[in-house]
């Protein structure tokens, strides 16, 4: 298992310094309960469709996943090596819970899914991400979305 | 993942995430995270562990009814074990390969050594398939014939290599096709009977003991000092895993 602890000093080291964006506050907006709750999901995994464009190093961009993707068609396709993909390849859940978020929905725990969900590729610089993180929030707002699960790879 | 929480939340989104690494989010201070002690790529903790997912999805699902933040939570516990994980035994791969190619400098000689390994492992490939119902491979389009094709022509003669897709570089073509190849022998290893697998273990059997490894480190050494940017940069830190760079030339 490749834990943070378990990768070479120097190439730990470069992960756990690198140049981050700061911010002097924290902004902070009250959602609904959750049980009335309409949620999106974010990955940064470089996850699309099949038939997608495969994503480029340093770009921005994202790609759209319908909420009732066939998950046996999502691919990943995230320029970095260095994390894991066996997890994934067994069972898309591991990086992106969407049969998860249904069965939270089926169980009243949330309102209910949004119609679409995004990935992004996260080796992209934030600078490049801003304009088209902005723009992603519009169509968040259009969807009805009261709430995004932010999901790392 | 953190920056993205700013940008949504500040749109007017409310946000909570995943945090991978606690270092980053205690920096960057989003809204609201819950760290988790999980191997980098397995941000739910494990596959196949549904009610363990769960509770991580929850979890994170519930800092959203926290009255203010920002929020840093940590999650407790590490993914149910696997069998892998229990017995110490060294993972074996299913299929046994004959030494990998020694002479590089053939490409017809790497291109049948890259042939057979791709025959041998295609049954446990195509099990594979079935058993996840899907396969990560076809992010290029092409053949694992065709990539094993141009590895070996890039191999020997990168100069003279053409780039194989007309709208990319040279670069990113080498990437599509090299990450097929690795999730088709990265696939088939997952498919062993036992399903007992991880990354390091799966990735130390194709970096260490398979031509395909061989022939991608010493496309990497050359490719570090190579004068083409597009794979000059990729070299660096995309086209070997961290944990296997010490097989490289230039670490």
């Amino acid at each position: 298992m490749v834990h943070l602890h378990q990768m070479p000093e120097h190439l730990r080291n470069a992960l756990v310094n690198q140049e981050l964006p700061t911010y002097e506050t924290t902004p902070w907006v009250d959602p609904k309960p959750l049980a009335d709750c309409r949620v999106a999901l974010i990955s940064t995994a470089g996850l699309h469709r099949r038939e997608d464009p495969p994503f480029a190093a340093g770009a921005g961009d994202y790609r759209v996943i319908p909420d009732d993707v066939d998950t046996d068609e999502l691919m990943m396709s995230h320029i970095s090596t260095n994390f894991d993909r066996t997890g994934f390849i067994q069972d898309v859940n591991t990086s992106f819970p969407i049969d998860r978020l249904h069965e939270l929905v089926a169980d009243g725990a949330i309102g209910s899914a949004a119609a679409r969900h995004y990935s992004f590729m996260g080796a992209t610089p934030p600078a490049a991400m801003e304009p088209v993180a902005r723009d992603l929030a519009g169509l968040l707002k259009q969807d009805r979305v009261d709430s995004v699960l932010l999901v790392p790879v | 993942m953190g920056g993205l929480a700013h940008i949504l939340e500040s749109e007017g989104i409310p946000t909570t995430h995943i945090s991978l690494i606690r270092t980053h989010t205690e920096k960057i201070r989003p809204p609201r995270a819950l760290a988790v002690p999980f191997e980098l790529g397995r941000p739910l903790g494990a596959p196949n562990e549904p009610d363990f997912q769960r509770r991580v999805l929850l979890e994170t699902l519930k800092l959203l009814e926290r009255p203010s933040g920002p929020v840093l939570e940590d999650f407790p516990d590490a993914p149910p074990a696997s069998d892998a994980d229990d017995d110490g035994e060294g993972w074996a791969c299913p299929v046994n390969f004959a030494p990998p190619a020694d002479d590089l400098d053939d490409a017809e000689l790497v291109y049948r050594a890259l042939l057979q390994e791709v025959t041998l492992l295609r049954p446990w490939y195509e099990e594979a398939k079935k058993a996840n119902k899907r396969s990560m491979v076809g992010i290029s389009g092409k053949t694992p014939e065709e990539i094993a094709r141009f590895l070996a022509d890039m191999l020997v003669d990168p100069d003279g290599t053409a780039p194989p897709f007309p709208d990319a570089t040279i670069g990113t073509g080498f990437k599509r096709m090299a990450d097929d190849m690795r999730y088709f022998y990265t696939e088939s290893a997952v498919a062993r009977p036992d399903g007992r697998t991880n990354d390091v273990d799966v990735a130390t059997w194709l970096w260490g003991e398979t031509t395909l490894g061989k022939v991608l480190v010493a496309i990497r050494d050359a490719s570090m000092e190579s004068e083409e940017p597009s794979l000059k940069a990729l070299a660096v830190t995309a086209m070997v895993p961290s944990h296997q760079r010490h097989r490289t030339k230039h670490g």
